[in-house]
């Protein structure tokens, strides 16, 4: 039997197995977290398939018209807010900017395909997931952890029909019209701050947002607006759903995590499935 | 015995490393309120939730009807799981609904009834579980009483024929802790329910359990009668019934059945053969009626007044008592003969008709939900007894000589 040079030195051995961790350490951790965002999509995609099975159950109309209320109605204000700074903001600093190019004519033109195709359905979805969102994973993640979920389960109502298929409903349905609220007022605070405060012509804006959104970009728009509501509504409803499974935290303390990755998760995949749905429609 | 109506045959269960339940076995018959006790943390509440579905064995088979969980097809299954309600230890009330929507939320999701029969329904269960005042209030504007009551109401408004109790009386006060049990008995009877309870209430839950199961060590050591527990040889008696059962009753504060029956040996043991003693047994018909009439709370009440007053008069010459029954106490008069005894009743009888029966009334009817005219009649009975006879043999000859020291009809005394 002939001793190897590592048998013969132990401790040369075991800096090579460190090093040998080291250097795979890196990727363990990423395959782990991949592995598991892979787990957690798949969960999320037969939770939405589930939960959309049950949206034409019996009796969910009040279900879904009472989430409409809370989702979509009361959301209004902030969009008209939200819509109308943005557009502002967007008149605003377009002008400064087409100006230097004599350009200024073709204000109406950048807001309003800005707002349409893009700005729109973005901060519309955003911000339903920080107001109704966040709202949704909190309130579900609560009817977890006092056993309100499982006191329906036990009285055969069937959780996924009752809690989670009238939000996805009613985000789907009030997302997108929010999102047209969003393009109107914002493409009005263009106006506002590019005609009535910079002094743009009127009827040149308006020509040109008639002249240039055309039928595909309101569609485009409209789709991503609906995907960012599946999004939304899965991923919030998913994360309040599942709280108590977390493993880095217990009760309360997991329901908060949860919001916070609910908002944290829907956002980033907002911006990521835009990018994706831009890219397909293009 | 019958197939049973739900039995575990070796079931196991862990979470993580962590063995809760190991090859557990057990019977649960139909129309029989059944009892598992345990200390905290035993994993009662993992093996009630074993029943209803929400948590499914690692090891081992459930039975329901004689046939396995594991093999029924969704129909089947759906269909055993339609019998059963489930009684939360928190409640699990819904916190956004008021008591109102909370109870009528079943029948409304899972049920065709028009709008009128379910406001029936669950009009009849808020009126049994006496909150009519709380029936537009939310959970957390409630006592914690209330909300067990509520979550009791709501677990009965389906009619189920098997209601699973998870902890019904904790966090309540002695009388609300008996009202609650009594409310859970009355219902049983008056159902004909099968009802599972899980608590940490001894003795009390052995006045309405026809069955016991002692989960210890992970396993089921006992399963059986009240009676048959009392003789049970175990190291489970010493280290939970003892440790659970509190020396003097909650209720009454007589001493509790196990300390009865030591003193009552150790009397015995002192004593020649003969030498005699005598028992009196005390019982309070009607409690019913107050239940219909004055509600849970004011029946408890009653019964509280009855004990201790029957504890202030015999205690102070040498007698000890107990709560034998929901309505019923016992008296042992160590030093006295049948005589004697006679005339030390023939004193309490007088002071019962003159104060007693009053003082019972007026604290029953502070709890009471309404003030409707009510009759209830005490009885009593004495035997005599000697060293080497059965305590037991004894309560019942008393219990067959007893005759009317009271009767209280609305506020006019008899």
């Amino acid at each position: 039997m002939t001793d190897t040079p590592d048998s013969q030195n132990p401790s040369k051995g075991e800096d090579k197995l460190q090093f040998g961790l080291l250097l795979t350490r890196p990727f363990a951790v990423i395959g782990a977290a991949v592995i598991t965002w892979v787990n957690h999509l798949g969960a999320s995609a037969i939770f939405l398939i589930l939960a959309m099975l049950k949206i034409f159950r019996h009796k969910q109309l009040s279900k879904t018209v009472q989430q409409l209320y809370y989702i979509g109605a009361r959301s209004t204000p902030i969009i008209l807010l939200i819509g109308l700074f943005t557009g502002m903001v967007l008149g605003l600093q377009s002008y400064h900017a087409l100006v230097k190019f004599g350009a200024q004519g073709a204000l109406g033109t950048l807001v309003a395909l800005s707002l349409v195709r893009e700005m729109g359905p973005v901060l519309t979805a955003i911000m339903i997931t920080a107001r109704a969102g966040s709202a949704i994973t909190a309130e579900i993640g609560s009817q977890r952890i006092t056993e309100q979920i499982d006191a329906l389960d036990t009285m055969r109502i069937d959780s996924l029909r009752y809690l989670i298929a009238p939000r996805v409903t009613a985000c789907v349905i009030s997302i997108p019209l929010l999102t047209a609220l969003f393009d109107l007022i914002g493409i009005i605070g263009g106006y506002i701050s590019g005609v009535l405060l910079l002094g743009a012509n009127a009827g040149t804006y308006y020509y040109r947002v008639q002249d240039s959104v055309d039928m595909k970009d309101v569609t485009d728009g409209f789709i991503k607006a609906v995907v960012f509501a599946v999004i939304v509504s899965t991923v919030c409803c998913y994360q309040g759903y599942f709280a108590h499974m977390r493993t880095d935290s217990h009760g309360a303390k997991a329901v908060g995590l949860s919001t916070t990755s609910a908002v944290v998760v829907s956002c980033v995949l907002i911006l990521v499935a835009d990018y994706v749905v831009t890219s397909l429609l293009i | 015995m019958n197939t049973p109506l739900i039995e575990f045959k070796d079931v196991t269960k862990r979470f993580g490393s962590r063995t809760i339940l190991d090859h557990v076995n057990l019977q649960i018959y139909e129309g029989q309120v059944t009892t598992i006790i345990g200390l905290s943390g035993a994993g009662k509440s993992v093996l009630l939730k074993h029943i209803i579905g929400l948590i499914r064995p690692d090891e081992g088979t459930i039975l329901f009807r004689g046939k396995p969980l594991s093999e029924m097809t969704r129909s089947e299954m759906a269909s055993s799981f339609a019998q059963m309600s489930y009684m939360f230890q928190d409640n699990a009330l819904f916190d956004s609904m008021d008591i109102y929507e909370n109870v009528a939320l079943p029948l409304r999701e899972t049920t065709n009834l028009s709008k009128d029969e379910i406001d029936h329904r669950v009009m009849e269960r808020i009126k049994q579980t006496e909150l009519g005042d709380a029936i537009y209030k939310y959970p957390s504007e409630l006592s914690g009483g209330m909300q067990k009551r509520a979550a009791l109401a709501r677990a009965l408004v389906t009619d189920p024929q098997i209601i699973l109790f998870d902890e019904p009386t904790s966090g309540q006060d002695p009388v609300r802790k008996n009202a609650i049990l009594s409310m859970i008995a009355q219902h049983q009877r008056k159902f004909g329910f099968t009802a599972i309870l899980v608590s940490h209430e001894i003795p009390d839950v052995y006045f309405i359990s026809s069955r016991i199961l002692a989960l210890y060590g992970r396993s089921i050591v006992f399963q059986g009668t009240p009676e048959e527990l009392e003789d049970f040889d175990h190291p489970f008696k010493d280290e939970v019934i003892r440790s659970l059962e509190r020396l003097q009753e909650e209720l009454t504060g007589l001493h509790s059945k196990r300390q009865f029956k030591v003193m009552y040996h150790s009397q015995m043991h002192r004593r020649t053969l003969k030498e005699t003693y005598v028992v009196a047994v005390f019982t309070l018909v009607g409690l019913d009626k107050i239940i219909a009439s004055l509600g849970h709370d004011a029946a408890q009440e009653a019964i509280r007044c009855m004990g201790l007053y029957i504890d202030k008069h015999f205690g102070a010459i040498g007698g000890f008592s107990t709560r034998n029954n929901t309505n019923e106490f016992v008296t042992v008069l160590p030093y006295s003969d049948q005589p004697e005894a006679a005339d030390i009743l023939m004193d309490f009888i007088k002071d019962f008709r003159e104060h007693g029966i009053r003082e019972i009334w007026t604290e029953a009817s502070k709890q009471a939900i309404s003030m409707e005219c009510v009759e209830f009649t005490i009885l009593a009975g004495l035997a005599e007894g000697q060293p080497i006879s059965e305590i037991d043999s004894v309560i019942e000859s008393a219990k067959n000589q007893q005759i009317e020291i009271g009767q209280f009809r609305c506020a006019a005394e008899e």
